[in-house]
């Protein structure tokens, strides 16, 4: 089928990147290497899958094509946790706790968070999901100014340590974190499952969903509880990164053009993976670590968000 | 039977469904009228659970609604609402085709097939039925919507406004297909309509609402009248009988 071939071309395009990614100047030291890019691999596979999954149900839900969510604040909640620890604490309280602990409560935060955001918006009925957005974006600039307030005031050595985690960076991944990363990921695909068949009825609206029998509210809130779950994990193994999910998502609408999930869920995965093993090589080969992935990603993410958004106003106008 | 008990809706303060109780009956084609904002379009998405009610109840065929499982209601009770956007791009079959999720859960067996096939038959849109929604003109398209209401198969359809910016042609249509669905495969259908004209001649039962209240309901003959008319719109309406049909002349 013309779906399948066009999966099976992306397939074969990541496996690639992965291979060339694990095997380029590998050199003689193969013990050494190997493991070290197979654990980065890993960590990649993990965070682009969770990113391009995640922001496909949002964007699903939302009804929208320009919305990540990153709008409703979790990336700025994620750099307040981070400042506040180091503004209270210091950096080397960060540096000397159990890297799990932090890992653990990062996450807690961040669902936690979120949690308390969907019990606004489903508690009254009629609340619309823009509401929830609205007051997204509100607290995500709250907590970005308290970060940046926060991080005027420190020691400008302990804000060194605040803006290494402002960019996502695959350089200095977590072995331990990772088997947490890696556990919590498989539950919450394993949950998953069940809501897969519900995304294609979603993308027709509220309406029509409710109409065609689906629990919206409970299956809605689930979805994006699930969101928040893999943002939070991909933000704290390797840093805020979700505009990836903005390019990933929407490049794989235009190259796959169908509405049916199952497709769109395996060819975001794919082209995530692409995206971001493919970068990490050119950080590491073409610019000898002289910059991070996100930067990257989020330069041609950032042209991309322009084009669409001048493509959208094209076509609201004709 | 649906059958409405003091159902009550309030936006802030201002009731938009005043204790509405109501019965319809099953197997008949029943029109919902009245002025704008008086209510029609709030009950029926009541009915179809779209919206919460603050007060009352709702049974289909002796079950409370809110007791039903979503997915057991939807192969018993569609609806289909004025404003269908969607943002997808479809073709005619693939939206037809989501008419079936109830039954399917997405994967379409030989027999949602049919269904599907059918239903598409049934509006008469079996040659472009490859073609996508926006390349069709708004009569194809509530056509093709309507396709995806049959191929649900449920025993009640409700549909908001479905004349909506329609030209004549296209409304005699789909009035036709709504009579063929009622007299041929025996479904109940309740809609929402705003020219008493369609009302009168298509319909079997009419409920008319104003300010949030059931001021008349009965057989379509009985409210089409000019006395009733006055009632509902505050309008002197004269009613004219041409080839057996009630027309109301409102024009002036």
């Amino acid at each position: 089928m013309r779906l399948k071939g066009k999966l099976a071309v992306l397939a074969v395009m990541a496996v690639a990147t992965v291979i060339i990614y694990l095997f380029i100047q590998v050199g003689s030291n193969w013990d050494y290497v190997l493991p070290r890019r197979g654990m980065k691999v890993v960590a990649m596979l993990l965070t682009a899958g969770a990113i391009a999954f995640s922001t496909l149900v949002f964007m699903t839900i939302t009804n929208n094509r320009i919305l990540t969510p990153s709008i409703i604040g979790l990336d700025s909640l994620y750099l307040l946790i981070q400042t506040v620890v180091i503004f209270a604490f210091g950096s080397a309280t960060l540096t000397m706790m159990d890297s799990h602990f932090q890992f653990l409560l990062t996450i807690g935060l961040m669902v936690l968070f979120s949690a308390l955001l969907y019990q606004v918006l489903f508690k009254k009925e009629g609340q619309n999901i823009y509401f929830l957005l609205l007051v997204g974006i509100i607290l995500g600039t709250f907590f970005e100014s308290i970060s940046t307030f926060m991080q005027v005031l420190i020691d400008p050595n302990e804000f060194q340590i605040v803006q290494d985690r402002m960019f996502a960076s695959f350089n200095n991944v977590n072995t331990d974190l990772l088997w947490i990363a890696i556990i919590s990921v498989i539950f919450v695909a394993m949950y998953l499952t069940r809501f897969v068949k519900y995304l294609d009825v979603l993308s027709l609206g509220r309406e029509q969903a409710i109409n065609l029998g689906v629990d919206y509210d409970a299956v809605v809130k689930r979805l994006l509880t699930v969101v928040a779950i893999l943002i939070s994990v991909s933000t704290a193994l390797v840093g805020p990164i979700t505009f990836l999910g903005l390019l990933v998502v929407n490049v794989a609408h235009e190259f796959l053009k169908t509405y049916r999930h199952n497709y769109l869920i395996a060819g975001s995965i794919l082209i995530g993976i692409i995206a971001v093993v493919g970068g990490q090589l050119i950080v590491e080969r073409v610019f000898t670590f002289s910059t991070t992935l996100s930067v990257i990603i989020n330069f041609i993410g950032g042209i991309y968000f322009i084009y669409l958004l001048l493509k959208e106003s094209k076509s609201w106008l004709a | 039977m649906v059958s409405v008990k003091n159902v009550t809706k309030k936006y802030g303060s201002k009731k938009v469904v005043d204790h509405v109780s109501l019965k319809i009956k099953k197997g008949k084609l029943t029109s919902f009228i009245g002025p704008n904002g008086a209510g029609k379009s709030t009950l029926i998405s009541m009915i179809s659970r779209l919206i919460a009610r603050d007060e009352g109840e709702i049974y289909i065929d002796d079950r409370e609604i809110s007791t039903c499982k979503s997915n057991d209601l939807a192969k018993k009770i569609s609806i289909l609402k004025q404003s269908n956007h969607i943002n997808l791009r479809l073709t005619v079959k693939e939206l037809v085709s989501f008419g079936r999720f109830p039954y399917s859960q997405g994967r379409l067996t030989a027999e949602d097939m049919e269904q599907i096939n059918r239903a598409i038959q049934y509006v008469n849109l079996e040659d472009i039925q490859d073609k996508y929604l926006d390349q069709l003109s708004g009569g194809q398209r509530q056509r093709a919507y309507i396709a995806m209401v049959i191929a649900q198969d449920t025993e009640y359809i409700l549909l908001d406004e479905p004349l909506n910016n329609l030209d004549m042609k296209h409304s005699v249509q789909i009035m036709k297909i709504l009579r063929k669905l009622v007299d041929e495969m025996g479904k109940t259908v309740i809609i929402v309509i705003h020219d008493i004209n369609f009302a009168s001649v298509y319909s079997d039962y009419i409920v008319a609402l104003k300010d949030g209240k059931i001021i008349k309901e009965g057989p379509a003959d009985e409210i089409i009248h000019q006395d009733v008319l006055k009632d509902i719109y505050d309008m002197d309406i004269s009613i004219e009988q041409i080839n057996r049909c009630k027309i109301c002349v409102y024009f002036a």
